[in-house]
């Protein structure tokens, strides 16, 4: 009987190697797919369970986390509540994460490559590791001026510094407080979270990085720069500006806002944008072309899917293959043209910045828990949209739509602002969206800054860009300035 | 018997000793690391832990020196250190989930009772059982109890269905397992059928396709009892055990019979059983599912049968990778029945892969073990008693481990000594005494026969050369001493008759 014994303890032995070699599978071969399947909650219960690095704007932390007494150790929190919702994004064991939450969670969590030492040494020492600190670029005053001046209206506010694509401002409204779903007990936040997510105006999604909006008038900035750029027009070439356009292939017509004039039959480029005449820029779009114009919204960024700030930024929009009707459409900011409010703080600051638009970008450093400086990130040009003539014509022309034309009400005292309107027709029915982008100074620019308040906003059918719009990025620029 | 081997070894009692201070200390170290990991500071009862744990290890040591003197120096120390890791696992799962404040977290303190218990009754077992033949003599009783132990869940009243499989007895507070016992009598039963008619199973019989095919009437009596555990089983819906009993079977068939047909056949009954199985039963298909497809969002997300518990246990042994998290630093908690079935995982988590692979050696070395032991041991009963509980618990680990890393389909099994259940503990803590009291037999020194000069008649008379004394009747000599020229130098009886070492 001792023959099969031995097989059976040869058996035994093979059933052994099997669940060892089963073990070294799931805990070493495929223990890297199994710790990052989004289904595994460890990870979450991990993070929480040390301290998350801080995200700070001038010099105040916006998020950060506080030890507390109970399972996880730390609880999240954002002392400034909803203003900076749409930088900061929330951090929930429920709900996971968004914006920078998400976006620098390897800085803030300490597990970022370039923490490496740091993190060798917590282990080391026995120390609990902490995550980094990432210091933004917003500046609180900027960003304060903006929810202010939007109230309870829906919109969003991006400001830029034009020369380096620091973002200054980011403002989506409706936001919401992230302390809300930051709580520990699940089923609090996964209400408060069903909530938010079924919310008008849908808080959770940034509107300035997140949503997509028919740009308007403020798109003939980049028609204009496509004119200008053809070389065939200047900022005194005289445009045809009939006051009704008639579209070929169609009956349909383009008028001007309330039927109105553009000033003759012919008006100068600079006054078409001054009184931002439809006629004549959709004309121009018909002359220049879909190509030059498409060519022109992609120098600017519109197309690059790959833009991130880092938190998430949907591409802005400049559709294909148009039909004449839809190309008139298109050259004014509609049909399908769509837009993010960054995109259009970009055409602002890329004109302001001698036709050069920067990368834009959120984080400033990143610091590691001893206040070494782990990161930096760089200025780096994104593009060249325009040429620096083509650059300071269209800025005259913009300075004049905020002296005399339909941007008035941006107007600073003892400063020169730049700045053109829109007022994007939506929905039949439904009140428009008013925009307004600029920068200032004009000669000399520190902020470029993009509004856009949806359906008019508090003046509902009756707004326009430079009602409603202009004021906030006024405020914006006042901020940013006096600072 | 025909294949039979002398052992020339030491008692082993002092290597024993020797081998029961790390033992001891991992199941130690681990509670109080597991302590300090979740709550932050040493438990209180640590020393009263650890001198509560030492006495019950010593008690069973003490107990070998004077009833088994020549049981073999390894089982104890690893069933101890088994013991040992699960209790400090179920006690860092059971303050996980009262500082989570779930309402079932007081099973720390159960199962430490249940170890005492546990270990009193394998002491009882030592002390009554001197001769494991006489279990031989409890062939049929042991069948009959088998049975009944296996139809005791069925009965109303005391009978519980838990989550799906009704194989829980309840008598007021106390609930038991009753199929961990029937294991036990099944391999008793077996083995004492099994080494009777071994013959008449392995030779008479005709011959089919290469194949020696066994008589009916040899086949009828074990086939029935086999045929009727199936059937309550798959009436209790508990396929783990199923399997576990289908396993211990064909395996002692085999060792019985040394016929490979009984393999294939045994293969062939399974694949058959099971496929019937996976067709008819909706919950064994949903099994297979879970097997293959464990990750796919539509099996994992299933409410009822899918496949979240496998996916979280993997998730956590992921979570441990190499070499853990470290005692009370991981998060075993998030995995349903962590402290039972998926009591692997937890350990996998919180000691990584090499934790765990220590695990499954210690295990190994105890199955190797026995199965020298059953190797070793003279009578054919012993080797198929002693083989049987080697197997079966080898192959229960195999089928809970196998079933957690997705080796083969998750059933419903305890991990033989580290899981919280205290029918589980008990019965393999018997089968534990059960070898160690075959191996105190296998290792005692052959009887020597010593010449002994009758000058009377010049014929040498066989004397037994015993070191005990017992009184019990003189067992011939296994082996064939070389007529009237004494023992061989190498087998002289102060060799292993001297005291501990």
């Amino acid at each position: 009987m001792n023959t099969p014994l031995r097989r059976l303890a040869t058996l035994v032995l093979v059933m052994f190697v099997a669940l060892m070699g089963s073990a070294s599978w799931v805990q070493f071969v495929q223990a890297e797919d199994l710790n990052t399947d989004p289904r595994n909650a460890r990870t979450l219960y991990r993070e929480h369970g040390n301290a998350r690095g801080p995200i700070v704007a001038g010099g105040e932390a916006i998020a950060s986390s506080v030890p507390v007494d109970d399972p996880f150790g730390f609880q999240r929190t954002y002392p400034q509540g909803e203003l900076y919702s749409s930088v900061t994004g929330f951090y929930s064991i429920a709900n996971g994460r968004s914006q920078l939450e998400r976006a620098a969670n390897d800085q803030l969590t300490g597990r970022g490559d370039q923490l490496f030492f740091s993190r060798i040494r917590d282990l080391l020492t026995g120390r609990r590791p902490e995550g980094a600190a990432v210091e933004t670029t917003i500046l609180p005053a900027a960003q304060r001026a903006a929810r202010d001046a939007l109230g309870d209206q829906h919109g969003a506010v991006v400001a830029l510094d034009p020369s380096t694509g620091k973002v200054l401002a980011l403002v989506s409204t409706p936001g919401f407080d992230p302390n809300a779903l930051a709580v520990h007990s699940t089923s609090e936040a996964s209400q408060r979270y069903a909530e938010l997510d079924a919310a008008e105006g849908n808080p959770l999604r940034s509107n300035a990085t997140q949503e997509r909006y028919a740009p308007g008038s403020t798109f003939k900035l980049v028609t204009a720069a496509a004119a200008l750029e053809s070389g065939g027009y200047a900022a005194d070439t005289p445009v045809p500006s009939p006051v009704v356009l008639d579209l070929p292939q169609t009956s349909a017509t383009i008028g001007n806002f309330g039927g109105s004039s553009c000033g003759g039959d012919q008006v100068t480029l600079a006054d078409a944008l001054r009184v931002s005449c439809n006629t004549a820029f959709a004309n121009l779009g018909l002359t220049l072309g879909e190509d030059a114009l498409r060519e022109q919204a992609e120098r600017f960024g519109f197309g690059d899917a790959t833009l991130t700030i880092p938190t998430e930024v949907v591409e802005s929009v400049f559709p294909a293959d148009l039909d004449p009707p839809s190309l008139a459409q298109a050259a004014i900011g509609q049909r399908d043209v769509s837009a993010t409010p960054l995109q259009m703080a970009m055409v602002s600051a890329g004109i302001a910045n001698d036709g050069v638009v920067m990368r834009p970008y959120l984080v400033d450093t990143v610091r590691a828990p001893d206040l070494t400086v782990v990161s930096r990130t760089e200025p780096e040009e994104l593009s060249t949209a325009l040429s620096r003539a083509s650059a300071d014509a269209l800025t005259q022309m913009m300075v004049g739509v905020v002296e005399s034309g339909t941007g008035r009400s941006a107007q600073v005292p003892g400063v020169q602002v730049a700045g053109k309107t829109g007022t994007a027709e939506t929905v039949q029915g439904e009140p428009p969206h008013a925009w307004f982008t600029a920068f200032a100074p004009a000669d000399e620019p520190r902020v470029a800054v993009a509004v856009v308040v949806e359906n008019g906003g508090s003046l509902g059918n009756e707004a326009t860009g430079g009602q409603v719009a202009a004021p906030i990025a006024r405020a914006v620029i006042e901020a940013v300035l006096a600072s | 018997m025909a294949s039979i081997q002398p052992h020339r070894v030491r008692p082993g009692r002092g290597t024993e000793l020797l081998l029961l201070v790390p033992a001891l200390a991992i199941g130690v170290t681990g509670y109080v690391l597991a302590g300090i990991g979740v709550t932050d500071h040493v438990p209180g009862n640590a020393v009263g832990y650890a001198v509560g744990t030492t006495v019950l290890a010593l008690v069973v040591h003490v107990v070998l020196r004077l009833r088994a003197p020549y049981a073999d120096p390894v089982i104890l120390p690893v069933v101890v250190a088994l013991n040992g890791l699960g209790l400090a696992m179920i006690s860092r799962l059971s303050l996980a989930y009262a500082e989570r404040g779930r309402a079932d977290s007081g099973f720390a303190d159960r199962q430490l009772a249940w170890t005492a218990i546990s270990v009193a009754l394998a002491v009882v077992v030592l002390l009554l059982l001197r001769d494991h033949r006489t279990l031989r003599r409890y062939t049929y009783t042991a069948m009959v109890a088998a049975l009944a132990l296996i139809a005791l869940p069925l009965l109303p009243v005391i009978g519980q269905t838990v989550n799906g499989a009704r194989i829980w007895v309840r008598v007021g507070p106390v609930g038991m397992q009753p199929a961990e016992f029937a294991k036990i009598a099944l391999a008793v039963f077996f083995a004492g059928y099994l080494v009777t008619h071994r013959d008449t199973l392995a030779l008479a019989g005709k011959k089919v396709l290469g194949l020696q095919l066994p008589r009916a009437r040899d086949l009828g009596p074990i086939l029935v009892v086999w045929g009727a555990s199936l059937l309550v089983l798959v009436g209790q819906r508990d396929l783990g055990t199923s399997l576990l009993f289908f396993g211990l079977f064909v395996a002692m068939l085999y060792l019985a019979t040394e016929r490979t047909s009984w393999v294939v056949i045994g293969l062939l009954l399974f694949v058959g059983g099971a496929a019937a199985a996976a067709t008819t039963f909706g919950h064994v298909g949903a099994r297979f599912d879970v097997w293959l497809r464990a990750l796919d969002q539509d099996v994992y997300g299933r409410e009822v049968g899918g496949s979240f518990q496998v996916v979280q246990g993997l998730f956590g042994m992921a979570n441990g990778g190499l070499f853990g998290t470290g005692w009370g630093q991981g998060r075993p908690d998030l995995v349903p029945y962590a402290e039972s079935d998926f009591i692997i995982a937890s350990i996998g988590e919180e000691l990584g892969l090499t934790g765990l692979l220590a695990v499954l050696l210690l295990y190994t070395v105890l199955a190797e073990r026995g199965l020298r032991t059953a190797i070793g041991v003279r009578d054919g009963f012993g080797k198929l008693l002693a083989g049987g509980l080697s197997f079966v618990v080898a192959f229960q680990l195999f089928v809970v481990v196998g079933g957690v890393t997705r080796v083969i389909p998750l059933t419903g099994l305890t991990t033989p000594f580290l899981a919280y259940g205290g029918s589980s503990l008990v019965a393999n803590w018997i089968i534990a005494a059960l070898l160690l009291r075959i191996s105190d037999e296998a290792r005692r020194p052959v009887p020597v026969v010593r010449a002994v000069p009758t000058p009377d008649i010049g014929v040498p008379v066989a004397v037994a050369g015993r070191g005990e004394g017992t009184g019990r009747p003189v067992r011939s000599s296994a082996r064939d001493v070389p007529d009237g020229t004494g023992p061989r130098p190498d087998d002289r009886p102060t060799e292993h008759l001297g005291g501990d070492a």
